[in-house]
């Protein structure tokens, strides 16, 4: 018996090896890329947090006042007011337009299309359309609404340029959601006599509607920190007056962007501060878009 | 019940539930009309560049010479396409696009380098090796880092990368980084879609099948041989396609180079050296709001065409690298 | 639609069942489904051929075969569940009350609203427990129920669920049991009144208990309705049927007869031997 057991352990216990080295070697290398990208969001969390620290205490600036002021040329004066009611205007606009159009192409693409070489095609246009870069949807809106039907730079131009950008993000999320609802519930309701549009409205997207939220919130989230297509469509510089949806206008981004451009330190500080605005609002709708998926999804129990 | 006519004695026909089947054409129709936004968005997107476009090459746009304006090629392809000097606003003007196409394609080479090695390993670590509670805080940072704003990675890159990380780097290597550099929006590009080669290769590694990686342990592999030997060429065009997403997020990346790489045209190496892409270019002209007609807007157009054709190569390659992803295991 | 019985885990019928009390079916008026020479295909494949058959009144007709048969599909025929499968193709008659339901100018959803169907598995919606039984007269805006909270209460206690969620008709109707989650199901089937129930294997996914008080119930819903069901469960289809329709491989309609016929002295040798366990 001890003999065997010390054959055993010759065999299992071979010593370290070359193998064996090089396999630890090669799992630091992962863990080490794995915490770079944990590591850069740290720091980058950490340096915005410190650089509104030094605009409130280094530069004097009144977070109240810089929550309440319309921005300025003057960075003794310049607010982040405008900006942020700016980005509330887009967020609603947005919301209203992406949110119907692409539910509406979602259900359509679900519930109704044909499985024909038309629909895969227009699957295939969906795909890249989420690919095409978003400089590119401000440069179709500067040319087509802002332009081309003239109503010019306005708030509702920049509206539009997001709202078709985060379609494609709102559709493919929808159709993933509608995709979970069994189909033997759309059958019991056939079954029950309701017509396709009445199974749909009463039960399939009451049902879906969680998943729907979801995604649609977490594209507004995706929106509202977009820069490039405001800029294209004629964003201001500098937001002086706070802006409805018909008036020239700046976001909370592009005010950003203006801030960090200038070469004076309190101006880079304050995009800071900004940034900090910006995440906390975006951080609590992505908080918003997991608390409605734990708290309302339905469980079919399938 | 229902209204049982003469000749419906079952009471099923279309005449008894007549408002309901109106109500559903109704609702097809606008779906449909929802369904039509984004064909619309995609041919517009098509019209707009093409036409425009066709204003800085040919002085009139293409509708016009469609309804008979006159062809008359102002700048020549071979300008456009072999001139090495940029500035259609300039006095002088240049209609070359080879300096902000090259700045383009530093910003995604650099960043590839950053990207896809560290999203590879990542997406090995969380797919082949790291604990379930690793993966639970690993993998929402990433989707942090993917969410955050592109402005803000600008920023990133003017605030710590280039004073705290560049610039001591350089000092040692003996470059010299000014506030706004090559190397600064290749890194902070790099950084931003990490998460985007991380997740898809992830998910292409976890769809290999757990057969393959079985029978390779049941031949005494190690766990550092299943992952290079069969995991990682089982899940290769999957891979590749997370690659092929990342360069053409970083073609069309904007914000961040605008602020981190700088503004000058420039067809050069050194990483230190601002540089112009093509999508800096076109924040830049468009925050000059320059007048519908003239070279300066039209260019935009151009250059956006350019970058538009540049991204849907890439994304039509994406797709059929998924596809034959699909085909081989799902 | 594939068929997923479960083969095998049926038990033989060698002696005689205990029949339900089916004495209180009223007399036979007449058919109300009536199939004439029906084929249907799915795609290049025959499921049906050539079925004649004339569903009674008042009645619970079963119908029996093994996995693939097409007694499913037979089933579907009757209400056009058929139609949102784009391979199936159907030729010949299902007359209900006279009119052929595949006729051009017949509305399937206004059928639908005729002939109500209980799924093989539950099927529940998301939705609370009064919505789910109201659902039917709501989708149909049926004008002759007024008072829709008494009809779903007369639903529910004809389904006998009425005594189990009385106390809890706002909360959701997938917090309950299977068998419960079935009955909902029948409710929400008959609150509208139809003149058929079609049901598809109501009891295979349940348990034993839960099986017998579904059968106890179709015993009863006879009284006021048609009853058509699909079963793989020989001893079910012996003890709460009036007729039996035996479906072998091949979609073919080898007997229909009333249900002691068939199961005592059947006429066609094949269903003697499915019967006794030696077929399928």
């Amino acid at each position: 018996m001890t003999v065997e057991e010390s054959e055993n352990e010759t065999i299992l216990d071979r010593g370290v090896s070359y193998e064996d080295v090089r396999g630890r070697l090669f799992l630091a290398v992962c863990v080490a890329a794995s915490f770079f990208g944990i590591a850069m969001l740290a720091l980058l969390l950490w340096d915005v947090i410190a650089t509104t620290y030094s605009a409130i205490f280094e530069f004097g600036v009144n977070p109240r006042d810089f929550l309440t002021q319309t921005s300025s040329r003057n960075v003794e004066k310049a607010g982040f007011y405008s900006a942020i009611v700016g980005s509330l205007w887009l967020m609603v606009i947005v919301s209203v337009i992406a949110f119907f159009v692409g539910v509406g192409t979602a259900v359509y693409l679900e519930e109704y299309a044909p499985d024909n070489r038309w629909t895969r095609l227009f699957e295939a246009n969906l795909a890249n359309l989420a690919g095409v870069p978003s400089v590119v949807y401000g440069l179709l809106v500067l040319g087509v609404v802002v332009n081309g039907a003239g109503i010019g730079p306005i708030l509702l131009a920049g509206a539009v340029a997001l709202a078709l950008l985060i379609v494609p993000i709102i559709i493919v999320s929808s159709i993933e959601a509608l995709r979970a609802v069994p189909d033997s519930v759309r059958q019991g309701s056939a079954a029950a006599g309701a017509t396709k549009w009445q199974t749909i409205r009463n039960v399939v997207l009451p049902a879906a509607m969680p998943g729907i939220m979801t995604g649609t919130i977490l594209a507004l989230a995706r929106a509202i920190g977009e820069t490039a297509p405001l800029i294209m469509v004629g964003a201001l510089f500098i937001t002086t007056r706070t802006p409805g949806p018909f008036d020239r206008f700046g976001a909370m981004p592009t005010e950003i962007y203006t801030w960090a451009a200038q070469p004076e330190r309190q101006f880079i500080a304050m995009a800071g501060f900004g940034i900090l605005v910006l995440l906390v609002v975006l951080f609590s709708m992505q908080g918003l878009a997991v608390y409605v998926r734990r708290r309302y999804e339905v469980e079919f129990g399938e | 019940m229902s209204t049982g006519t003469g000749s419906d004695p079952a009471g099923i026909t279309r005449d008894v539930s007549k408002e309901d089947q109106k109500r559903d054409r109704q609702v097809k129709y606008v779906l449909l009309g929802c369904a039509g936004v984004t064909v619309a968005t995609t041919v517009a997107i098509f019209l707009v560049l093409f036409d425009n476009a066709s204003g800085y090459f040919f002085e009139n746009r293409l509708h016009e010479i469609v309804l008979g304006a006159s062809v008359e090629q102002v700048i020549t392809f071979t300008e456009f396409f072999t001139g090495t000097r940029w500035a259609p606003d300039h006095s002088t003007p240049a209609h070359g696009i080879l300096p902000i196409v090259w700045g383009t394609l530093t910003i995604t080479v650099g960043a590839a380098f950053i990207s896809i090695p560290i999203g590879t390993a990542t997406a090995l670590y969380v797919s082949e090796y790291s604990s379930g509670r690793v993966r639970a805080y690993l993998k929402p940072s990433l989707e942090v880092l993917a969410g955050i704003p592109t402005i803000v990675y600008g920023y990133f890159a003017i605030s710590v990368v280039t004073p705290f990380i560049l610039s001591p780097v350089g000092e040692v290597v003996g470059l010299s980084f000014g506030r706004r550099s090559m190397a600064a929006g290749a890194f902070v590009v790099g950084v931003m879609t990490i998460p985007m080669v991380a997740s898809i290769s992830e998910d292409a590694m976890n769809s290999v099948p757990y057969d393959l990686r079985n029978g390779a342990y049941a031949l005494g592999a190690t766990k550092f041989d299943v992952s290079t030997k069969v995991v990682l060429p089982a899940a290769v065009s999957g891979i590749f396609a997370s690659y092929i997403l990342a360069v053409s997020r970083a073609i069309g990346e904007t914000m961040a180079v605008a602020l981190a790489a700088g503004m000058t045209a420039r067809i050069t190496l050194n990483p230190s050296e601002q540089i112009m892409t093509m999508t800096t270019y076109m924040v830049n002209m468009a925050r000059g709001e320059s007048a519908v007609g003239t070279v300066e807007y039209q260019s935009l157009f151009a250059v956006g065409l350019v970058l538009f054709l540049m991204t849907l190569a890439m994304n039509l390659l994406n797709d059929r690298l998924k596809q034959r992803f699909r085909e081989e295991y799902q | 639609m594939s068929e997923t019985d479960e083969n095998g885990s049926e038990e033989l019928i060698t002696t005689e069942v205990q029949p339900k009390n089916k004495s209180a079916r009223k007399d036979v008026t007449g058919t109300v489904v009536d199939v004439e020479e029906l084929d249907v295909w799915y795609g290049d494949e025959k499921a049906l051929d050539d079925v004649t058959m004339g569903i009674d009144e008042n009645r619970v007709t079963a119908l029996i075969g093994p996995s693939g048969c097409g007694k499913s599909t037979f089933l579907r025929c009757i209400n056009r569940m058929n139609d949102q499968i784009e391979v199936c193709r159907v030729e010949g008659g299902v007359r209900f009350k006279g009119k052929n339901v595949y006729d051009d100018d017949v509305d399937p959803v206004a059928l639908r609203r005729r002939i109500g169907m209980v799924f093989q598995k539950p099927n529940p919606f998301p939705k609370s427990i009064r919505d789910n039984v109201a659902y039917g007269l709501r989708v149909q805006g049926r004008a002759d129920y007024t008072d829709i909270e008494a009809r779903c209460e007369e639903a529910l206690r004809e389904a006998a669920l009425w005594d189990e969620v009385s106390d809890q008709l706002g909360s959701s109707g997938l917090d309950l049991s299977g068998g419960q989650q079935q009955r909902l199901c029948i409710a929400r089937a008959i609150a509208p009144d139809p003149e058929v129930v079609l049901m598809d294997e109501p009891t295979s996914a349940l348990d034993p208990v839960a099986e017998s008080k579904i059968e106890d119930l179709i015993d009863k819903l006879a009284e006021s309705y048609t009853v058509v069901i699909v079963t793989h469960n020989m001893q079910q289809a012996a003890r709460i049927s009036d007729k039996t329709a035996v479906f072998l491989t091949g979609g073919e309609l080898v007997e229909y007869d009333d249900t002691q016929k068939i199961f005592e002295n059947p006429d066609d040798d094949r269903v003697e031997d499915y019967i006794t366990g030696k077929f399928g």
